[in-house]
């Protein structure tokens, strides 16, 4: 039955987006393998299709291309073999815990009596005994997701998907919920046969995975991979982990490029539109403030996000931001700020904007949309007719998204301006440049 | 717009938003949009239907005996049962439409496409103008007794449905994608998703949108229990006869009672029904906090410490759910052992075709009906609707002028709101129709008597909503808002002007849309009467729809009523949508 011990393919699946004539890849030929007894993690920053693609894996959603063998047949509709844990852990929240369990089991048409036993047993088993007749409300958020891992795994699945089943807990829940799957895995004491988790949390990934499969956005693909043999349970502090950890980061933050690759084009233009990522300035100051006390303007990402305590999702994002605008460049899993960063950290309110505003300019999005606003009569424009230019490029919530970036920037620059009454975006008159 | 529409593939998970806020106390507007072609097909389809009772109605018995109403209190007992009876028909009929009306158009998108814009037509359609219509036609083919009862029946059925299927609709395209996809990946089936996924999760909307039924169907229960026109007496047995009757005698001791019978079942009711109910459905809270201020209910809290619902819940109603969920369970199973036949859609563009076919033959034939209207009665119709225009905006401003002060005075004060909030409810929740005849019978000798009269039975329909929503509305103003004015010392004029009134907008709107659709049907009983054995009317559509019933002129009655289904939802789509989307956006406190 099973082709090559691989309990799962997936063999080049595309997810595509149409509208009109534009189309949206969220996933770009992905190949993927999950062997019998493995724990693979798909990491990679938001809006890499890492979810969408375990709702594929699942048969929650069909793939525009591709194929999904499970054991080496190809998935017709929701696999039955296996269950997910989610994010939010989905819960319904008017049954009780026990009964959130059992309902689990009722769809597969077990009978009362042993439902119920069998839900105990779970409940005892991730340490919720006594809290069965409470509702889920009542519940911390580490306990709500123990009745999801409990409900997952009451259908005794062969494989067991985790979509971001920490990141909504605080970080001892998390820890804690970490170490006892871990357990429940390595020791055997589930009958699960692969585990298939996303995060974007890159320490997560190399303390849980045997194997990381790591996704980049624009469009969504599969950009490396590499396997975690360290031993369970591993040691955070221990150099062969950190050193796991540098080597994901240098993956993931990549390598500062040529200005003209690092742009993109502006929307309308043959190419591709480097969306901004969605930050607040203030957030991008803090960073580079942080990086300039350091000896060489030089710090280490993974720690870097430890000492700012965000998540590397965060983080990436940030420093991202700090590289398209020439204040840092990344490499080999390090930032380094610019001359033109330095200043702008050390820099009073006024001076950032003006450097912020020369910055911002460069960019081709505000090339664009000062362009358009030039133009425009009164230099003024409905914010809706430019999110409709925008949804020409970006799929709709994505298109939102990047004009309340470039209005949010824009306004901190005080380059353009935004009267919410009448919903247009302006020039502002002040005309700094 | 069309980009973002066509944007969304069948095969797209809805893409993560945050749930909407789920709106309970007010009609459902879901499409921000202007007239559009679905509009005027769901509007030639309304006309085509009428046109088709009319047919019917031509073969309406002349003259239709009424039932003989006793004034005996005795006989109230019966007389409210028979009342609620046909409240709870009517409801069930609802309930069932809803679940099934919704469900379709929630998981068919092409069905979506035709289903929502007629339900939004349908329900800024003035009801009661149909009254006369339903009750002709089926008269023709029906026993009287019996036409009358369904009638009624069909009214109560078209006051009700629409907002609950709107909240059901809303509910099932809101429910949580996450919540979807747990109950896909472990394989709920139909029957199982319904259960404990769709229905609570919709639960707390559904019953506020059924309470709000319940009540408004008691306005057309009563309506159609005292309908007469001409040799045609409609009247049903119930306490809406009753009242009637009562004030046609003058007997005041019978119309105290008939209004005491009719507040006690409204109030019993409340208290040992939905009260219980909505105390029970606050578990289906969404919220994953424990709520402040939980519904309460002395009734339930009595049954559960009587162990009685947990006794029926453990003897009855789990063996039963168990049995009927493994047959569900079961069946599905063999569903899906079975190969699955692909539909073949050819019968659906057939039905589809022959629908539209017998519409464009209705729509030709009502035209060429309409086409025998002489240009008089047309100029009739015109003044019909401009007076009724009038009564329904002096209704609405007189009602505006007391409700607004009274509700903020109630709404800031939450000592007052908690004695006078009850009151205000018992108060309302009595039917204007009810009152009507009560009314007729005090102002009837003044000068213009039948004029004030209307005015006066579109104010009682319709200053409840606005009161209501005052309340809430200035209630909501922000404890911290006050304060500040306060603080900075504003004048009172200047409060009002910068705080009070723009924070009561969205909620003043809100109740006005609900106010002039419930002043719109009423015209239909108050502009015409048969009183005393005397016909008063007063110049108005309603009016002339109820003397074209009287007199048979069904030309007439199809021009009338057409037009003013047309003017209603003209405002509708013109004044109040541009009002409410002005209010969304521009005046909400968050």
């Amino acid at each position: 039955m099973s082709t090559n011990g691989y309990l799962l393919e997936v063999r080049h699946v595309q997810q595509i987006y149409r509208s009109g004539s534009r189309q949206f890849v969220a996933l770009q030929d992905v190949n993927l393998a999950v062997k019998d007894g493995e724990f693979l993690c798909l990491l990679g920053p938001s809006g890499c299709g890492k979810s969408t693609l375990l709702r594929i894996i699942t048969g929650l959603q069909q793939p525009t291309e591709g194929v999904v063998l499970y054991r080496g047949q190809p998935l017709r509709g929701v696999n039955p073999h296996a269950t997910i844990v989610f994010q939010t852990f989905a819960l319904f929240p008017w049954l009780t815990v026990i009964e959130n369990v059992e309902v689990a089991l009722k769809a597969r048409g077990v009978p009362p009596k042993l439902r119920t036993a069998r839900a105990m047993d779970l409940l005892d088993r991730v340490g919720l005994d006594g809290f069965e007749i409470a509702y889920p409300r009542e519940l911390s958020g580490g306990m709500r997701q123990k009745v999801g891992f409990a409900r997952a795994m009451a259908v005794e699945p062969e494989l067991l998907c985790l979509d971001e089943p920490f990141s909504a807990l605080d970080v001892l829940s998390a820890e804690a919920l970490r170490g006892e799957l871990l357990e429940l895995w390595t020791e055997g004491k589930i009958p699960t046969r692969a585990i298939l988790m996303v995060t974007h949390n890159i320490e997560e990934a190399v303390f849980m995975a045997d194997r990381i499969v790591v996704m980049e956005k624009d469009p969504g693909r599969v950009v490396a991979e590499m396997t975690v043999d360290l031993p369970h349970p591993r040691q955070r502090r221990s150099p062969e982990f950190l050193e796991r950890v540098d080597e994901v980061y240098g993956l993931l933050a990549g390598q500062t490029e040529p200005e003209y690759v690092e742009l993109g084009v502006a929307p309308g233009e043959p190419g591709r539109i480097r969306a901004l990522p969605p930050i607040t300035i203030n957030d991008l100051a803090g960073l580079l403030e942080h990086v300039a006390e350091m000896p060489d303007h030089r710090h280490d990402l993974y720690r870097l996000a430890e000492e700012l305590r965000v998540d590397s999702d965060h983080l990436l994002r940030l420093t991202e931001v700090a590289e398209l605008l020439g204040f840092a460049t990344i490499g080999k899993g390090d930032i380094v700020l610019t001359p033109l960063g330095e200043t702008f950290a050390e820099a009073s309110i006024l001076a950032r904007k003006e450097i912020f505003a020369t910055r911002i300019r460069r960019l081709p999005m505000f090339r664009w949309l000062l362009s358009l606003l030039n133009v425009a009569e009164g230099r003024r424009l409905k914010w809706d007719i430019v999110l409709r230019a925008l949804e020409l490029e970006f799929p709709p919530d994505e298109a939102e998204q990047q004009l309340e970036t470039v209005v949010n920037w824009g306004r901190y620059a005080e380059v353009i301006a935004y009267d919410d009454a009448t919903e247009t975006i302006f020039l502002e008159e002040m005309g700094r440049g | 717009m069309a980009l973002r529409e066509s944007f969304v593939s069948p095969e797209r998970p809805q893409p993560e938003e945050t749930p909407r806020r789920r709106l309970i106390f007010r009609i459902e507007q879901p499409f921000g949009r202007g007239f559009s072609v679905g509009d005027v097909v769901v509007l030639i389809g309304i006309a085509v239907l009428i046109y088709a009772g009319m047919r019917l109605a031509l073969q309406a018995p002349e003259t239709v005996a009424g039932p003989t109403i006793s004034l005996s209190p005795r006989v109230l007992p019966y007389y409210a049962l028979r009342s609620v009876g046909r409240m709870a028909a009517a409801y069930l009929l609802s309930l069932a439409f809803t679940l099934v009306y919704g469900r379709l158009a929630a998981y068919n998108r092409r069905a979506e496409q035709v289903l929502m814009p007629l339900l939004d037509v349908l329900q800024s359609v003035p009801i009661l103008s149909f009254l006369p219509v339903v009750l002709l036609s089926l008269s023709a083919i029906l026993p009287e007794r019996a036409a009358a009862e369904l009638a009624s029946i069909v009214l109560i059925f078209t006051s009700q449905a629409w907002n609950m299927t709107f909240a059901w609709y809303q509910s099932l395209t809101t429910i949580p994608v996450e919540l979807r996809e747990a109950s896909a990946i472990f394989r709920f089936n139909g029957w199982l998703r319904f259960k404990v996924l769709e229905l609570p999760f919709a639960a707390i909307s559904l019953l506020w949108n059924s309470m709000m039924s319940w009540a408004g169907g008691w306005f057309f229960l009563m309506a159609a229990e005292i309908f007469t026109v001409g040799q045609r007496d409609f009247r049903l047995p119930g306490l809406g006869a009753y009242l009637q009757e009562a004030a046609n005698q003058g007997d005041t001791r019978a119309i105290l009672w008939g209004i005491g019978t009719l507040v006690l079942v409204i109030v019993a009711l409340d208290q040992l029904v939905w009260r219980p109910l909505l105390a029970w459905a606050d578990r289906f809270k969404l919220e994953t906090v424990e709520g402040e201020n939980p519904p309460t209910s002395w009734f339930y809290d009595l049954l559960r410490s009587a162990h009685i619902l947990e006794r029926l819940s453990q003897g009855v109603w789990r063996p039963l759910s168990e049995r009927v969920d493994a047959w569900f369970i079961r069946r599905a199973a063999a569903a899906e052992a079975r190969v699955e036949k692909s539909g073949r859609p050819y019968l659906l563009y057939l039905l589809a075709l022959l629908l539209g076919l017998g519409l464009a033959y209705g729509a030709v034939r009502a035209a060429l009906m309409l086409a025998t209207v002489p240009a008089h009665q047309w100029g009739e119709i015109g003044l019909g609707v401009l007076a009724t225009l009038l009564r329904v905006s002096v209704s609405l401003l007189i009602a505006l002028a007391w409700t607004i002060p009274v509700g903020v005075a109630i709404g800031t004060n939450p000592r007052a709101a908690t004695y006078l909030q009850p009151v205000v409810q018992v108060v309302a929740s009595v039917p204007a129709t009810a009152l009507f005849p009560v009314f007729l019978l005090l102002i009837i000798g003044l000068p213009g008597g039948l004029n004030i009269a209307a005015v006066v039975l579109m104010l009682t329909g319709t200053q409840w909503y606005l009161l209501f929503n005052v309340i809430a509305g200035a209630s909501a103003i922000p404890q911290d808002l006050k304060y500040t004015s306060a603080l900075i010392g504003l004048s009172r004029w200047e409060r009002w002007r910068t705080l009070i009134l723009p924070g009561l907008f969205p909620y003043i709107i809100t109740g006005a849309i609900t106010a002039s659709g419930g002043a719109w049907n009423a015209s239909i009983v108050a502009e015409h009467v048969e009183f005393g054995g005397r016909t008063l009317f007063t110049p108005g559509i309603g009016a002339l729809i109820a003397r074209a019933t009287g007199t048979g002129d069904y030309p007439l009655l199809l021009a009338a009523t057409l037009t003013m289904v047309l003017a209603v939802v003209l405002i509708n789509r013109t004044l109040w949508r541009r009002l409410y989307r002005l209010a969304e956006e521009r005046f909400r406190m968050e």
